[in-house]
């Protein structure tokens, strides 16, 4: 299987990375657009700021090819700020533009409690799940951010819970997402990606 | 449905093993750093903290190689640090496999590091490491691992770090550092209160009651401990069983 992790210049590859391969998964890491055709799956992993995400996929002229690949059909996961960048904007950054795959925006989570929300949570399913298939209902993940969606129509699959609630699980045809971190998150987050995985290798 | 309070081992390094002291003097080898992260990710620790206590430029690559090795063994978050006194130190040990960093000493003397930080790496990843001391009616902030007195107080930095751009802080009681005699309620609930974001509450973990006080009383999000864990004097599911039954929310491994 040819899996492409997304690499902008920031990010969280190599934890990503170490968590696939735990799964007996080799990726690669994809940073131009020629890197990103011919994958079987597309991961978009993220930390840090929305508007140096976008600026960092639009340098490297990858925004077109990620929005091409996802209406080819190629599975794409996004993990937490990747969960955000698949959204039209976000409170973070109101000069930039997402990915816009989602057309709703991203929100500050408004402080209610202690902000970031940071450590692990459950979730409060919505929806069936892909992502969740075989996953316990009370599994905790682990989560690290101030910035979330509020509301993704029907492909808000999974909330949780901090401050307002918010999405969690995001899946849409081959589009997938995570507000939180699976490959930080134990066995259950390897349950995830493992999910994942499946949904590309059943697009062959 | 809640958040979890986070229990969370911390080992604290030599820059290549771990090593352990009362009041951060007397040091002596305690293991492999990666080896006991290994064991703490499979017994259902919620994160990691890995320091650097000696911090010497000489040593940064050894460190750097050791959280490498410590990240490979986690499926859990890692936080490190020591002596981190720019962008690039952090950079560097964030690309090693840390998802946080802590600041401690640079920051009281810089405190727009913390501002700097944040910008690059987002608040998330920056961790305000605060040593204190009881002095007088206050808590006063110490530097160095603990060997300079500030004259800075304690809470009034904690809120100044934040408002720099720190995202949780983790406050260390000096007074109780290795001493086992419980955690320093008073001081982490002034932290608590003083603050809006997570504070993981350090120094004089013992039995499971100490963690379920500072987790009550110390109003603390996490409680960092070091050698109850490495000696196999607590262990980490019996704990979180323990404060299950109490009614804290703990994730149970698995």
């Amino acid at each position: 299987m040819n899996i492409a992790l997304v690499e902008y210049g920031a990010g969280n590859l190599p934890s990503v990375e170490r968590a696939l391969s735990r799964l007996g998964v080799e990726s690669r890491r994809a940073s131009t657009p020629d890197a990103l055709a011919g994958c079987d799956a597309l991961i978009l992993p993220g930390v840090g700021h929305f508007g140096a995400l976008m600026r960092s996929l639009g340098e490297r002229s990858l925004i077109a090819p990620l929005r091409e690949a996802v209406s080819r059909g190629t599975p794409m996961l996004g993990i937490c700020l990747g969960l955000q960048a698949m959204f039209a904007t976000s409170d973070e950054a109101p000069g930039d533009v997402g990915l816009a795959l989602f057309p709703q925006k991203v929100s500050a989570l408004p402080p209610a409690d202690r902000l970031p929300h940071m450590g692990w949570n459950q979730l409060r399913r919505a929806r069936p799940s892909k992502l969740l298939e075989g996953v316990p209902e009370d599994a905790y993940f682990y989560f690290a951010h101030s910035y979330a969606a509020l509301d993704a129509g029907e492909a808000g699959v999974a909330f949780c819970d901090h401050c307002a609630p918010f999405v969690a699980v995001l899946e849409k045809g081959n589009v997938f997402a995570t507000q939180f971190h699976p490959e930080k998150s134990g066995p259950v987050g390897a349950k995830i990606l493992t999910n994942f995985l499946q949904q590309a290798g059943s697009k062959g | 449905m809640s958040l979890a309070h986070r229990i969370i081992p911390c080992l604290d390094t030599d820059g290549e093993r771990v090593v352990k002291g009362v009041n951060f003097v007397n040091l002596r080898d305690a293991g492999d750093p990666a080896a006991l992260a290994a064991r703490y990710n499979i017994e259902g620790a919620d994160e990691l903290v890995v320091l650097d206590i000696a911090a010497s430029r000489d040593h940064r690559p050894t460190f750097l190689e050791t959280i490498r090795r410590v990240a490979a063994e986690l499926a859990i978050p890692l936080t490190a640090g020591g002596g981190v006194a720019n962008v690039d130190e952090g950079r560097a040990i964030l690309r090693a496999g840390a998802d946080k960093l802590t600041v401690n000493t640079a920051a009281i003397r810089n405190p727009p590091l913390l501002t700097a930080l944040a910008a690059e790496f987002g608040s998330q990843a920056v961790v305000l490491a605060i040593d204190a001391k009881r002095v007088g009616d206050h808590w006063e902030a110490f530097v160095r691992g603990g060997s300079v007195a500030t004259g800075i107080d304690a809470v009034a930095w904690a809120k100044q770090g934040v408002e720099c751009g720190a995202g949780e802080i983790l406050i260390t009681s000096m007074d109780k550092d290795g001493t086992r005699s419980g955690f320093d309620c008073p001081l982490t609930a002034a932290i608590s209160r003083a603050v809006s974001v997570p504070v993981i509450a350090s120094g004089g973990a013992d039995t499971p009651e100490t963690f379920l006080e500072v987790f009550r009383e110390g109003r603390a999000d996490a409680a960092l401990a070091a050698s109850i864990f490495h000696d196999s004097i607590q262990g980490l599911g019996a704990l979180k069983q323990f404060l299950s039954e109490k009614g804290v929310s703990v994730r149970q491994a698995g």
